[in-house]
């Protein structure tokens, strides 16, 4: 189930030169969400969204619980409407069109496999809706079980199945009736960390195989890294950030994004040189005069936020050659988790920053410990700055 | 430790024999061989030979349970409807009045809706002819009215339980809501629906006060036989026929509870 992309297939991929949809001028969306507004009495779950999919995306809504997640996938759905706003999907304006209409199937986060029929009865359900023949309906269901790996527990009841199969279930249920786009709803929410790698793998054979859009809503940033094309990163049911997994974890255009997805160090400052590509921040809390190599617009003083990961501060006892982008503090706590060590470091000005590095060398002795004197270090580009 | 559960045993035995002691009573004595209800004679099935001999019992006892059943039928229809509103009245305040008005008939006392039914027969007679006259159907609608409010509330509580995203679901996969209550919905709350009918089966079967209000000469069900014939002086026939109506409620019951277990069953699963 897991595959690890062999050399011969990295070399072999061919459209590797081909822009995705999404980069593309001009391209058509499948899915199209324009400035969608849902109230519930006076509050605004999900607020003037507007939002394009692309054919064969595999597309992350990702939040907090209360985000607005959820409700925009059930507007996709049909199961709420918008207060305001259309939802467009291939070109057809769904407003007014039932559930049992759309072109679209949804795996929910309970799996809601129906408990009185059997996996065979609940994949065929939806095939048997639509009214197509018995000989048919047994073969579409069968080779869909085929392909989710369960076809030799057909005649069982749910509730004789572990989470894993229920989930297989429900994902089987959902794709037999070749939807042109499969919402799913916290997909791996139910599984065990073990299970949840080898579905992230195989969800995304599945999604190439069959050439769905997906539309995943979760609360997990390791599953939406994973999974998607694409990430639209949800707060107070605004979009606040739509990017490839890479741009949204290395770019985050937000305080917010940055803290959400991956953990991160906020340094406070304001802006003390602006240069078109390259931006000179004097932060106190730091206590030092941070580098950023890249240009941002912002006002002369202005309070901005420099953003450096964990991973991608150096730690070390001597001072480093470099002058720029390096803070002294003092070790407070570490954590050693085998292939890496956390440490929590406290600045002069009280500041705590954590910082991860991977434990390459295996003598203990070079081990840093409690109340040790450090300096931390960044390279110039490896920071980002924030000015929302 | 021991003492409390010797303290439960003997509250427990005290309270069966409190509730059992007078049923006990008179299943003894429908075997008694004497004429005399307070006499004991030694033990004989004579009384029951007699009860079948005697057609008047025989035809109310028939014609109770025609009543049951058809009362029970229809208010399993009605009540499951009533319920499944109720439960999906989604969260207005037309729901809390709703439910209230739905639950009152069970709290109201009998003869109150006995008068009440036989007074709306009356005005429902004089105004344009139906029900010509009180009967069977009379007793009928009024069984049916009351027997449909435990129902619905078996089967509210059933469906509140239900998870409603497996309708979503159904909805999700192509069904009409229509044809979505007959796949989904019924199938999962059918053991309430099944207890909630051998409940009004019951219900209907014991009813002496309500009947007695709106039914008609020669329309006589077997609680008013019996209560009739009581009036009269106490028969050891009625003591056997009393034995036989123990019986039959005692199934209804027992087998409303395990429709019930099953359910409980059923709801665990689905966890």
């Amino acid at each position: 189930m897991i595959e690890t992309p062999s050399d011969s297939a990295l070399e072999a991929s061919p459209q590797i030169t081909e822009l995705p949809l999404w980069k593309q001028e001009g391209a058509t969306p499948f899915l199209r969400i324009e400035n969608v507004t849902k109230k519930f009495g006076d509050f605004t779950a999900v607020d003037n969204i507007s939002l394009d999919i692309y054919k064969n995306e595999l597309f992350c809504l990702l939040g907090g619980s209360g985000s607005g997640k959820s409700t925009l996938l059930r507007m996709l759905a049909g199961f709420e409407s918008p207060t305001s706003g259309r939802i467009i999907i291939d070109g057809v304006d769904m407003s007014g069109i039932q559930p049992w209409k759309r072109p679209i199937n949804m795996m929910f986060q309970s799996y809601a496999l129906f408990p009185h029929l059997s996996v065979e009865d609940n994949v065929a359900f939806g095939l048997k809706r639509e009214g197509l023949g018995r000989t048919e309906v047994k073969q579409r269901v069968a080779k869909m079980l085929d392909m989710v790996q369960l076809d030799h527990l057909g005649k069982r009841k749910p509730h004789q199945l572990s989470g894993g199969q229920r989930q297989r279930v429900a994902l089987a249920r959902s794709l037999v009736k070749r939807p042109k786009l499969l919402l799913l709803d916290e997909p791996l929410g139910a599984l065990d960390k073990k299970l949840r790698e080898e579905t992230q793998f195989e969800l995304i054979n599945i999604q190439e195989e069959l050439g769905v859009t997906f539309v995943v809503v979760t609360h997990d940033q390791e599953e939406a890294m994973t999974l998607a094309t694409r990430i639209g990163v949800m707060n107070h049911g605004v979009i606040v950030q739509t990017a490839e997994p890479h741009d949204v974890y290395e770019y985050p255009n937000s305080r917010f994004v940055a803290q959400f997805v991956g953990s991160v160090n906020l340094f406070e400052g304001r802006v003390i040189e602006d240069q078109p590509d390259s931006v000179r921040i004097n932060s106190q809390e730091a206590g030092a005069v941070l580098y950023v190599s890249h240009g941002i617009s912002c006002a002369p003083n202005q309070k901005v936020h420099v953003a450096v990961r964990p991973e991608k501060m150096r730690i070390s006892r001597q001072q480093p050659d470099q002058q720029e982008n390096c803070v002294c503090g003092v070790v407070e706590e570490y954590a050693y988790m085998g292939g890496l060590t956390v440490y929590r470091v406290r600045l002069a000005s009280g500041k705590e920053v954590r910082v991860t590095q991977p434990n390459i060398s295996r003598a203990s002795s070079e081990r840093l410990t409690w109340n040790e004197q450090v300096y931390l270090f960044w390279d110039l580009d490896s920071s980002v700055v924030l000015t929302a | 430790m021991k003492r409390r559960s010797l303290f439960l045993n003997t509250t427990a035995t005290m309270g069966f024999i409190f509730l059992y002691a007078p049923m006990i009573a008179l299943v003894v004595y429908s075997f008694n061989k004497s004429k005399l209800v307070t006499v004991w004679g030694g033990w004989s099935l004579k009384w029951y030979g007699e009860l079948f001999r005697n057609d008047q019992i025989i035809d109310a006892a028939l014609l109770s349970f025609k009543i049951a059943f058809i009362s029970a039928s229809v208010a399993v229809v009605l009540g499951t409807m009533a319920g499944f509103v109720l439960s999906r009245f989604s969260r207005s305040r037309g729901k809390m009045i709703l439910s209230g008005w739905i639950s009152a008939p069970l709290v109201m006392p009998e003869v109150i809706t006995g008068l009440s039914l036989l007074l709306l027969f009356v005005a429902m007679e004089s105004a344009f002819g139906w029900p010509a006259g009180r009967g069977t159907i009379t007793i009928i609608i009024a069984h049916v009215t009351f027997c449909m409010a435990y129902v619905a509330v078996i089967v509210q509580s059933r469906l509140s339980q239900m998870d409603e995203t497996l309708e979503e679901a159904a909805m999700d996969l192509g069904a009409k809501p229509s044809s979505l209550f007959f796949l989904v919905t019924l199938p999962l709350i059918m053991p309430a629906v099944i207890s909630g009918w051998l409940l009004s089966f019951t219900l209907s079967l014991d009813d002496l006060v309500i009947a007695s209000f709106v039914s008609g000469p020669g329309n006589s069900t077997l609680p008013m036989v019996i209560f009739s014939k009581v009036r009269l002086g106490v028969s050891p026939e009625v003591n056997a026929l009393a034995t036989l109506m123990i019986l039959v409620v005692a199934i209804g019951v027992i087998a409303a509870m395990w429709q019930m277990r099953r359910q409980a069953k059923l709801l665990e699963r689905q966890e």
